[in-house]
Order: structure tokens, then sequence, then C-alpha cells
């Protein structure tokens, strides 16, 4: 009786289109943001906010990013790491060389710079597609990367190819605190995770699914592939350039290349899908676990079985279950923890009465 | 029939449309008036549906001119043939199928619509006014097609003949002057080609759209056509009135001999 919306009537169209058309959706998003945007901060310890959940908001725009990209437009990435490079070695550079360059303009020059680089290796989405795609945007990921370690200038020719993000100041304030750095990046990827909400569940959002689900159809309705995938590729390299570079400012602070890896796009990618592909809530939900689930076996194992099994058990434990989570995501519920969610919510509405 | 046909506005000229070896249009020219319902018929692989990609600039021809509206149209793209106002359905239905019926229908009104990403990303002022007065107009054609109690449905969860149904929403959701369909009904039970039916003439009195039709079953093609043109593997065999289609021997011959 909880969770019904009943006697919630839409009287127009705008209503209808809201993102949370339940009323009690709606307060309870309310209460997250609360929770998460101020009770956390003030609450939470500095591990917590340091080593779990500024990381969780990082990786849950990047997911996002991707999600645009692969789930929403249909064209697989593995590159993703790769623009979240070109994102925190822009605004490494942009602070850098840009005498009082404000920080948010960094970031949003980090993210356009991403957008660039995106588009330029999404040419060849307009030929190839799935499997051929994923290959080429497997070769930005080295290519990316191997640039940015062949020209020391993009780490101001730093011995070691290692950068530290300078000090974050915003209007005077130094963001200094464990505190401060998460606010800061909660408050970048709400806004950003909004946008994005925004927009597919706009005309663009429907141009990108349309283009996923049956080209030659979307074609004959009007819309331009080229420009629909390009502006996919763009956008979604934004967010994960963005996503770069606060990880570099507001998680680790010392950043290399080749931090960036393959091994970070197959996490992102992982976090998509067992979240939900074509899903932003689904992003943040598989964030969570995959920044949570190796945290959680570290403390359980040693638990429940001593020391027994050795250090080694937990992390190969871990690389089992995602393993296995994987594959049960892919063949029986491809739209991940998301669609489960929905589900859950489905069958609240209708208790404790299921007819 | 009561319906006044009028100038054409599609012309093709010697058209031919070959894949490797396979000709699949040998020299066909033909033509589309306003306002007719203009129906393509022939056996399978007779070419039908090559003519309509050729006439949406899906497919393009090797040799042959394409006139629309009097104008001579170079290579032609998809995209293009919409913005003239062209729209269509397929033969194996292409709906979205990731997306709800309405999504799929609000689709439709792409080329109408003028915001940008940057507008939608902000989802506040002209972007939510836009988008309401689109849903307005595709609730409007929701309630034509009788499908409101199926709006929010996955369109992969419908029967085939709501499926089909809703693609030609979706064309109809581009307000089109032409509209394509390939055959609608095929597959369709009797009740829901009377349905059909009755869509498909109702656009055409009162929008004064120009529909190009294949279908197979006789019934409907000998009730509802303005004009009937015949193909056979790739070749004109007839073209003219119902009647005068169906009491040509070259086509009782070819094709409706078999089925007499
Ligand atoms: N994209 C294509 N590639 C190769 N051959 C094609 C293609 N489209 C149609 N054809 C061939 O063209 C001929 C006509 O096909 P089609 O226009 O689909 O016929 P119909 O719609 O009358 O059944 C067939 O021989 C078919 O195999
Ligand atoms: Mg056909």
């Amino acid at each position: 009786m909880l969770y019904r919306e009943a006697g919630q009537f839409k009287s127009s169209y705008a209503e209808d289109g809201r993102i949370f058309p339940i009323r009690q959706d709606r307060v309870g998003f309310t209460l997250l943001m609360l929770v998460f945007g101020v009770a956390v901060p003030l609450l939470a310890n500095e591990y917590w906010l340091k080593a779990i959940l500024t990381p969780v908001l990082i990786f849950s725009l990047a997911a996002i990013g991707l999600n645009i990209l692969t789930g929403y437009a249909g064209q697989l990435s593995l590159g993703s790491a790769a623009f979240m490079a070109v994102g925190a070695f822009a605004a490494y550079n942009f602070i850098l060389r840009v005498d009082g360059m404000p920080f948010l303009l960094a970031l949003a020059l980090a993210g356009l710079a991403a957008a660039l680089v995106g588009v330029l290796f999404g040419l060849p989405s307009l030929r190839i597609k799935g499997f051929y795609l994923a290959v080429a945007t497997l070769a930005a990921q080295f290519f990316i990367v191997w640039v940015l370690v062949k020209f020391p200038w993009f780490s101001n020719h730093s011995s070691s190819g290692v950068v530290t993000a300078q000090e974050v100041s915003i209007l005077g304030y130094a963001f200094v605190s464990p505190e401060a750095k998460y606010v800061l990046t909660f408050l970048v990827v709400a806004v950003l995770a909004l946008a994005a909400k925004n927009l597919v569940r706009s005309a663009t959002g429907r141009a990108w699914m349309a283009v996923r689900d049956m080209d030659v159809a979307a074609q004959v309705i009007g819309f331009r592939l080229m420009r629909t995938k390009l502006l996919a590729f763009a956008v979604s390299s934004f967010y994960c350039g963005v996503a770069g570079a606060l990880y570099a400012y507001t998680y680790i602070g010392t950043v290399e290349p080749e931090g960036f890896n393959l091994d970070l796009s197959f996490k992102i990618l992982f976090m998509i899908i067992i979240g939900g592909v074509g899903s932003i809530l689904g992003a943040f939900l598989g964030a969570a676990f995959i920044v949570l689930l190796p945290i959680l076996l570290d403390n359980l194992v040693p638990a429940l079985f001593g020391d027994a099994l050795g250090a080694g058990f937990a992390s190969n434990l871990q690389l089992i279950i995602f393993g296995g989570l994987i594959i049960f995501f892919l063949i029986v519920e491809p739209h991940g923890l998301a669609r489960l969610w929905q589900i859950a919510k489905e069958k609240l509405r209708l208790w404790p009465f299921p007819h | 029939m009561a319906r006044q046909s009028g100038d054409v506005i599609v012309d093709l000229r010697n058209i031919s449309l070959r894949f490797g070896g396979v000709k699949a249009l040998t020299d066909i020219s033909f033509d589309v008036r306003e306002h007719e319902i203009r129906s393509i018929i022939g056996p399978n692989g007779a070419g039908k549906s090559s003519m309509l990609n050729v006439i949406n600039g899906v497919y393009h021809p090797q040799e042959g001119q394409i006139h629309f509206r009097g104008q001579l149209r170079r290579r032609m793209e998809p995209h293009h043939a919409a913005e003239q106002g062209i729209a269509r359905t397929f033969q194996n239905i292409a709906l979205f199928r990731g997306m709800t019926v309405l999504d799929n229908i609000m689709t439709g009104r792409a080329l109408k619509m003028r915001c940008n990403f940057l507008q939608h990303a902000l989802y506040w002022g002209a972007a939510q006014r836009e988008e309401v007065a689109h849903r307005l107009k595709v609730e409007e054609i929701i309630e034509f097609l009788e499908i409101q109690s199926i709006r929010k449905t996955p369109v992969g969860r419908l029967p085939y003949g709501l499926q089909k149904r809703v693609e030609l929403a979706r064309a109809l959701a581009a307000e089109p002057h032409i509209l394509l369909l390939d055959e609608p009904m095929a597959g369709m039970n009797v009740e829901e080609k009377q349905d059909m039916c009755r869509f498909i003439l109702d656009v055409n009195d009162h929008y004064g759209t120009t529909i190009v039709l294949i279908e197979h079953d006789m019934g409907v093609v000998m009730d509802i056509s303005d004009r009937v043109v015949v193909l056979d593997y790739g070749r004109k065999i007839g073209d003219g009135l119902p009647d005068e289609v169906k009491n040509d021997p070259d086509v009782i011959r070819a094709y409706l001999g078999g089925a007499h």
C-alpha cells in the first residue's frame, strides 16, 4: 500500500513526461539526494568518502558515458579509459598552461577535448559495426595511451610520466578535505547525470536508440546516421573525459597514462553490463557494485574462512564472481540490476494483493 | 471512385536495378499521381519492394531517372526522401524494438522537431514545450489507429498485427505526402485486414495522402486501388485501372492465371 500510484492522475503530457511520474519516486529521489549530498559528507568517515563514495560517483559518470554510446546508441566501445585519460591530461595541461584557469572551466574543456578525440575515433563507426568497431575502439585505447606516453609534453616532461594534479580551488575556496572533494564530485556528477537523463528521454535519445535498433528504418524516417552516431561519440567521450579529470583531481591525485589502461575500460564495460545496458540508474548501480564487491570480499572471506585459504583466494574469488555475474546478466537479464530494481517496484505496486 | 487524383508527383523512367548478376528491376517506367492509391502487385521476387526502395532512396538504380514533383532527382539518400515528405513501412517489420510504442511513434516526428541536443539536455522551456506539442500530435494518431491501451508497451511484446499498426502510426506521425506501404496486411486475419484497409482509406480520404501499396490480397487490391501496376521478374507487364489489369491477357497468363 505504500508504493501505489492509484489516485495520481496525470492531467497533462508534461506531467506524463516527468522523470518520476509517481509521487513516491519523487519523494524517494529527493531523500536520496539529501542523503548523498548532505548527510553523507557530514557523517561518513574519511575512508568511505575517499576510497568508496568518491570513486563510485566518478565511475558512475564514466559508465553513463559508455552507456550513452553502447547502451543507447548501440556502438560498442572498449576505449572508455582512454577518453578518461584525454580528460585527465587535458585538465592538467589547461590548468598548468593557462594562467588563472578556473577549475570548472578546465573540467568542461577537458570534456570537450575528449569529445573531439571521441568524434575522431568515432568516424570508423560510419563504415563498420559490432565486433569490428569494438576492435577499432581498442586501437583508440592503445593509441591514445601511447601518444600520452610518447610525447612528454603532455605530462610536462615529468621524468616518470606521472603527473600530480594541482590543488582544486573554486572562487578562492580550496577543495582539500575528502568531504570537500566528495561534495564537488557529487555536484558535478548529479548535474551531468540529470543532463544525460534528459538527453535520453528526448528526441536526441530517440535518435540514438533508433539508430541502435534498426538503422535503415532510422534513415528512412530522416535521421542522419553520421550526425547521430558522431553526436553519441562526442557526448559519451565528454562524460568519460570529465570523469577522467575528476579521477585525477578529486580521487587519486597523481595519474599516469598507463593508469588508464584496457583493464579500466573493461571495468567500465562490466559496470554497464551488471548495472544495466541503456539505463542511467544502472550506471550508478553497476559502479557501486564493482567498487564495493572487492571490498566486501576482502572483509568477508577472512571472517568466514580465517586465513586458511591464503591471501590470493579473495582476489580469485572476486574474478570468479565477476565472471559468473557477467555471464548471468548477459544471458538472463541484459538490462542488469536496473531492470531487477524495476521488477521489484512493479511487484511492490501490487503488494500485498497480487491480483 | 470519388477520390480525385491529381498531377503526377513521382515519375520513374526506364529504371534498371541490379544486385551483382541479379536483375531486380529492368527498364521500368511508372508514375504516381497525387492523392491516389497506387498498388504494385506481382509474385514474390518480382521486384516490388525494390521499387519502393528506389522511390525513397534506399536503393540507387544503375539506370533511369526519377522525377519528383517535376524535378529530376540526382542520387537520393533516404533522409532526403523523408525531407520531401515520403514515409514508409517495411515488409519485415522494422520497428525500434528496444523502445515503447509511444517512443517509436515519436521518432516519426523527428524532422519536425527543431531543438538541439543542448536544449534537450536542459529539458526545460523550448525543449519541453516542443516535446509536449509533438506528443499531442502523436496522441491524435494513437487515437486514430485505436492503440491507446498499448502506448507504453515495448513494441517487442506486441503481437504481429499490432506491430504492423504501430509501424503505420510511426509513418503517419511524419504527416507524409506520400506513404509507401510494403505488404501492410501480410499475415493478418480477416478482421485485422479490414481494420487496416479502413485506416488506409481514411488516411487517403482525410489527409489526401498519396499511397503506394504492395499487397498480395487481390480482393483488397482491386477494391481500394485507383491504379495498379503489375511486375513479374523485374519487368512491368501491366498497368492501369483495376478492371483493365484484371482482364489483361498478359497479366492473367503471368500472374493471376495461376491463382484463378
Ligand atoms: N539488397 C539486396 N541484395 C541482393 N539482392 C536483392 C536485394 N534486394 C532485393 N534483391 C533481389 O531482387 C529481387 C526482387 O526482390 P524484391 O524487390 O524483394 O521482390 P518482391 O518484393 O517483389 O518480393 C529478388 O531476386 C531479390 O533476391
Ligand atoms: Mg517484397
